[in-house]
């Protein structure tokens, strides 16, 4: 990120994230955390997909244009992904994602792929937190309200 | 009810773990009316407490509670909780069962679940779910994930205050209640009770119970799962400090008659090896320590991950060893394992001692059984024979599961299945007799109509009332565009909301309807439901989950939460104005099943087939029927198997349903489930079928061995000839014979186990001891691998005389002619680290069992998958090891992996259940959610069809000429993969489409957050252009 680019830290920043969750893993790991009353930031928005192989990296272009600071895509742990290997096709197009957004200077950063089993409920909660300190310690995303319409 | 001949179309089931799951879901999906009782508050059973499961460490919860869900939700399974069967009269096909219902002092109907009262309820006792390492209140949910989500009182710790009854705003608890006796009427009973834990206090020498830091392996087990005492971590129990050294004894309550368990609890050496690296896995630098005397990996792909855990994880394994006591150190709390190594006492150091219990039969099993009639057999375990491993000695009654012999998960699923095929055959005519679909309106086509959209926000009590502002919830919803009606509702999932969301669709013209409330996982199905009973389509729904992901989580930050909602409830509304009416593809049923292979489990397959109504059209590639079972003669207990395999044929030929081709092979297999198109070439002609499913019985083969001069001495034979030799000529001339085990399996090239050979092996010992005792066998092995009761053949023949000489991989025995012409085995004996010499008379290897060698074609043909070995690949190792992942494809028997003559019969009826649930139906409905193609878009590159895991897109040839994709609706199962990598983005998806997730996420956004300035957005076009 250049000099010009980063955005100074606000005080009082709360940062916006969109958190893409497929169905059959990190959904119902977010529903235990739930359950389980585990308490973390409200910074974080869920959208639920069939299968993080669902998620579409122009979601996540978009989701960065529009105004999100930082964009979780969580699904199954490798090789328990209900649709074999959505998970799998998740990661190799994170992989890209990632290096396109360093390109470009937003920084991939800003971007984390992790895989949440059902009954990591814990895990979803301690993300959600430890994200949502990473984003807030990076500062408002430079692309902010970029947005020129949809496609 | 009943059909014509007075049977009954229901079934019930005893035991709610995953094998009672398995069957209820089958028969539910078949036509039957299920009944499935336990004990317990809940279903789930021991798989509920697992953490991860092997070999493939799979979260066990994560596999599991789909199916939970599954069977809690189906229309034709009723849960009777806390119950016992009290007694049962009547014959097979019309049964009646009295059965006993605790009260649980919570309404069933009323409970929402919400656990709202535990929170408040003052006393805590032991939760047995954490093996006591946790407490939970009086009230209480079994666990988190619990189906029913119904909560119970457990009176005999309840002090009866009554906080509970004021904190529940449903009104569920009823202190009043009481047992009760219910009468019901079924046509077969499955038993799936499953297995008691062994417990560990009986084996005083390893101070369970007394030394602090001394755990089972259930217990670890609990340890390790996130759920529960320490949320993941492995702490010891004495001073809560990480284990460096810990170490697990095998076999404890297990092959040891002491304590009067001879038989092998099958699962325990893999349970061991998932924990021992599950553990370091959660723990930093710990070292994990196995004390056993075999390995008994006989599984799918366990001997590779026997391996991998040694070489990979570094799990220290120590052989050849029963631990004879464990004492501690009382200022350190540390463990000192005392056992022998080749003949000499050693001592080592552990902070944690695991002990691997053993399979118990049920609890109060023999109650059971005395009130059913049925036998049990010395060990308290369900007795069955080898030819009807499901069958129970009481007709009408089937088992399944750890009841029948101690089993893993994949088996006990196959089983449960096969059991639920048996259960079906009696009641075959009264499929379908006590089920009855719902009637719905007709659907009002919603097509070409603005949208109309109605909100509904649940309090769900105070649940998210108690956090959010839930009615300013509602007026900002009737805010928001295409919004015509927003309200909130104490509990909208209750059934007077529903009736009043139905009434105010049908008042409004309400064309799209929004509920925000709980998860849309459970909660789903019950609205679109009442969109249904509305007349609208149910993909008109959109929910959105303000309490577990919203009030629940933040809890102490309610103004921020309830603008959260609002966030929710803006993305919920703007994807429902988007969404389309779906209707699932139909497919017509055809009536028929091919079977692949004409050997025990194919045949098994095709005769319950016809039983259940169906045609089979049988396919072996041989002139005769039989396969495999043609070479085996007699069973461990001396049963005539080549009479059984006489009697089974003749049985297959005369079955006008049984279609038999013999000398054949496929030649061509299309279409998909429901109608398959199939070539088959028999004797040299060529007929063409349609196939409604497919099961593949292809069996397998004995390997021909290169080594030990197989081949090259006639006095060295496999296995198999040597039963041939035994059984033709009844006797045999020798004074001394070896056989060695492992010959061509658990090597480089085939590090599989062929399963069997360690068991055919003492079966043939014990054979040639009955017919002359003097004969010296000596048998030569690695690990004996005769697990579950043939743990007690292999006790017999030591007993009996038969050398059991251990050998190590790296010191294969030696075998050649020595100068007199006789054969000459040397082999280091591992445990007395002595070199045998033996001259024996004949030289027998249990020889691997290899696929069967037309796999690799036949997969491509139907495409579905091989293992590395060339065994058939199921969808799921752990939970659908009888399916492919290729919907309405089955696999059976030696296709899937070697095993025992009864463990084919049950899954090969296991494989017929499976088919059933399709072809017991007219019409299968698809998916509703699938991908759509947009023709006008595609370019026919074909992405999609190399994406695609399950083989539904295909390209095809419009009138104009040009390539597109095309969607085969049976088969796509919804996943948005091909939507993704669509270059021309001309796949969308129902339901998940592109515009619908844009439309959530534009809206997650509004433009009220402070746009940055001019001159930034400006830099990053910049960028973002360069
Ligand atoms: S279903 Fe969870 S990642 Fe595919």
């Amino acid at each position: 990120m250049t000099e010009a680019m980063a955005p100074a830290k606000e005080e009082g920043f709360q940062p916006s994230i969109l958190a893409f969750c497929c169905n059959w893993c990190s959904y119902a790991g977010a529903d235990l955390a739930g359950v389980s009353r585990l308490q973390y930031p409200v910074n974080v928005k869920v959208l639920r997909v069939m299968c993080s192989g669902r998620v579409d990296p122009y979601f996540v272009m978009r989701a960065l244009e529009l105004g999100a600071d930082g964009v979780l895509i969580t699904g199954c742990e490798i090789g328990d992904c209900h649709y074999i290997s959505g998970n799998v096709k998740a990661k190799e197009r994170f992989e890209r994602l990632s290096k396109l957004l360093d390109q470009i200077g937003i920084g991939s950063e800003r971007i984390r792929l992790e895989w949440i089993s059902a009954s990591d409920g814990i895990k979803f909660a301690e993300l959600m937190e430890e994200f949502t300190e990473h984003i807030t310690n990076l500062g408002p995303s430079p692309l902010k309200g970029s947005a020129t319409g949809g496609v | 009810m009943s059909d014509e001949e007075g049977k009954i179309g229901a079934v019930m089931v005893v035991g709610g773990g995953i094998a009672g799951m398995q069957a209820a879901l089958d028969l539910a999906d078949t036509g039957y009316l299920v009944y499935v009782i336990d004990s317990s508050p809940s279903i789930g059973g021991a798989m509920a407490q697992l953490d991860k499961t092997f070999p493939t460490h799979d979260c066990a919860m994560c596999i599991l509670s789909p199916k939970l869900v599954a069977t809690g939700r189906h229309h034709n399974v009723k849960l009777m909780m806390a119950s016992e069967i009290d007694a049962i009269e009547g014959e097979p096909g019309n049964f009646t069962v009295s059965v006993k219902r605790k009260a649980r002092y919570v309404d069933e109907e009323k409970c929402t679940g919400c656990g709202l009262c535990t929170l408040r309820c003052p006393v805590e006792v032991r939760d047995e779910y954490n093996q006591g390492l946790k407490l939970r209140k009086a009230i209480y949910l079994k666990y988190p994930q619990a189906v029913p989500p119904v909560l119970t009182i457990d009176r005999d710790n309840c002090i009866g205050c009554g906080v509970c009854e004021t904190q529940c705003v449903a009104g569920a608890i009823n202190f009043s209640r009481e047992e009760e006796l219910v009468k019901v009427d079924i046509g077969s009973v499955i038993l799936a009770p499953g297995f008691s834990g062994f417990d560990p206090g009986l084996k005083s020498e390893y101070g369970y119970g007394v030394f602090k830091n001394v755990l089972s392996s259930v217990e670890l087990e609990r340890m390790l799962s996130a759920t529960g005492p320490y949320r993941g971590m492995v702490l010891r129990p004495s001073d809560g400090r990480m284990p460096k050294r810990m170490a697990f004894i095998q076999c404890v309550g297990s092959r040891d008659v002491q304590v009067g368990n001879p038989y092998c609890s099958s699962v325990c050496c893999m349970f061991a090896i998932k924990e021992a690296i599950i553990a370091k896995e959660h723990t930093p630098g710990l070292e994990t320590h196995i004390f056993f005397m075999d390995m008994r990996a006989f599984g799918k792909e366990f001997d590779e991950y026997y391996i991998r855990a040694e070489e990979e994880h570094r799990v220290v394994f120590t052989r050849n060893t029963r631990v004879s006591s464990v004492s501690e150190n009382p200022e350190t709390n540390n463990l000192h394992l005392w056992y022998s190594e080749h003949g000499k006492m050693r001592r080592e150091e552990y902070d944690i001692v695991v002990l691997s219990v053993g399979f118990d039969s049920p609890k109060d099993v023999e109650k059971l059984a005395e009130k059913l009639g049925i036998e049990l057999n010395e060990h308290g375990f369900c007795q069955t024979d080898m030819f009807t491993p499901l069958d129970t000695s009481k007709p009408g009654i089937y088992v399944c599961g750890a009841f029948s012999s101690p089993k893993d998960i994949p088996d006990s699923v196959a089983q449960a299945s096969g059991a639920a095929c048996r259960a079906m055959s009696d009641i075959a005519g009264a499929r379908g007799a006590l089920v009855t679909a719902k009637e719905y309106p007709p659907e009002i086509d919603v097509s070409g109509q603005e949208p109309k959209v109605g909100v509904f926000v649940c309090h769900c009590g105070i649940n998210i009332g108690g956090v959010l502002d839930v009615p300013s919830l509602a007026e900002y919803a009737k805010t928001l565009p295409n919004v015509v009606h927003a309200e909130d509702n104490l509990y909208t999932c209750s059934q007077d909301t529903q009736q009043r969301i139905s009434e105010v669709v049908r008042e409004k013209g309400l064309n799209r309807v929004v509920v925000a409330s709980c998860t849309p996982r459970t909660h789903t199905t019950i609205f679109q439901n009442t969109l249904k009973e509305a007349g609208l389509n149910p993909y008109l729904f959109e929910m959105t989950n303000i309490r577990d992901q919203c009030s629940w989580v933040h809890m102490n930050d309610p103004e921020r939460a309830t603008e959260k909602g609002r966030t929710l409830i803006r993305m919920a509304v703007a994807k429902a104005a988007l969404l389309e009416q779906l209707r699932p593809a139909e497919v017509e049923i055809v009536k028929s099943a091919l079977v692949i292979g004409g050997g025990l489990s194919g045949m098994t397959a095709a005769l319950e087939l016809s039983k259940a109504g169906f045609d089979a059209h049988l396919v072996e590639k041989d002139s005769e029927l039989g396969g495999l079972l043609r070479r085996i003669h007699y069973g461990l207990s001396g049963e005539d198997l080549q009479g059984f395999l006489k009697r089974l044929v003749k049985q297959v030929e005369d079955d006008d349903r049984i279609h038999v081709y013999t000398n054949a092979e496929l030649k061509e297999v299309s279409g998909s489930v429901g109608n398959f198109t199939v070539v088959i070439d028999s004797e040299g002609e060529e007929t063409e079928t349609h196939q409604g499913v497919i099961i593949v019985a292809t069996g397998g083969e004995e390997y021909e061995p290169t080594e030990y001069l197989y081949g090259k001495d006639p006095r060295v034979m496999t296995q198999l000839e040597f039963e041939e030799k035994l059984a033709k000529e009844g006797e045999i001339d020798a004074k001394c014979i070896v056989m060695v085990h492992c010959v061509g399996s658990r090597t480089a090239e085939r590090p599989y186990c062929s399963r069997v050979c360690c068991t055919e092996s003492v079966k043939n010992a014990l054979r040639v001891k009955e017919m002359d005792p003097g004969i010296a066998i000596y048998s030569l092995f690695r690990d004996m691998r005769t697990y579950g009761f043939r743990e007690e053949f292999y006790r017999e023949a030591a007993e009996k005389g038969v050398v059991f000489v251990r050998f190590l991989e790296e010191n294969e025995p030696v075998v050649r002619v020595d100068d007199q012409g006789r054969l000459e085995v040397i082999v280091l004996d591992d445990i007395l680290q002595e070199e045998l010499l033996i001259n024996p008379d004949y030289l027998v290897l249990a020889a691997a069992t290899l696929p069967a060698r037309g796999n690799e074609e036949l997969s491509r043909m139907l495409k579905v998958p091989l293992n590395s070995q060339g065994f058939f690949l199921e969808a799921h190792m752990k939970l659908r090891p009888l399916d492919f992942a290729t919907d309405g494809i089955f696999l059976c028997g030696l296709a899937h992996l070697p095993k025992f003559f009864e463990e084919n019969v049950s899954q090969a009826c296991g494989a017929v259940s499976r088919a059933l649930s399709i072809l017991s139906q007219d019409t299968l409905e698809g998916e509703a959610i699938i991908a759509v193609v947009d023709e006008s878009k595609c370019r026919g590159c074909g992405v999609c069809v190399d994406t695609c895991e399950f083989g539904a897109p295909s390209l095809k040839q419009l009138e104009d000429g040009r390539q597109v994709s095309h969607i085969d609706e049976a088969l796509c199962k919804g996943c948005g993969s091909c939507s993704v990598n669509c270059c021309n983005k001309a796949i969308s998806m129902g339901y998940f489409g592109t515009g619908q997730i844009l439309s959530m996420i534009e809206s997650c956004f509004p433009e009220t957050e402070t746009p940055p300035a001019e001159k930034e957005v400006a830099e990053v076009k910049e960028v973002t252009e360069t």
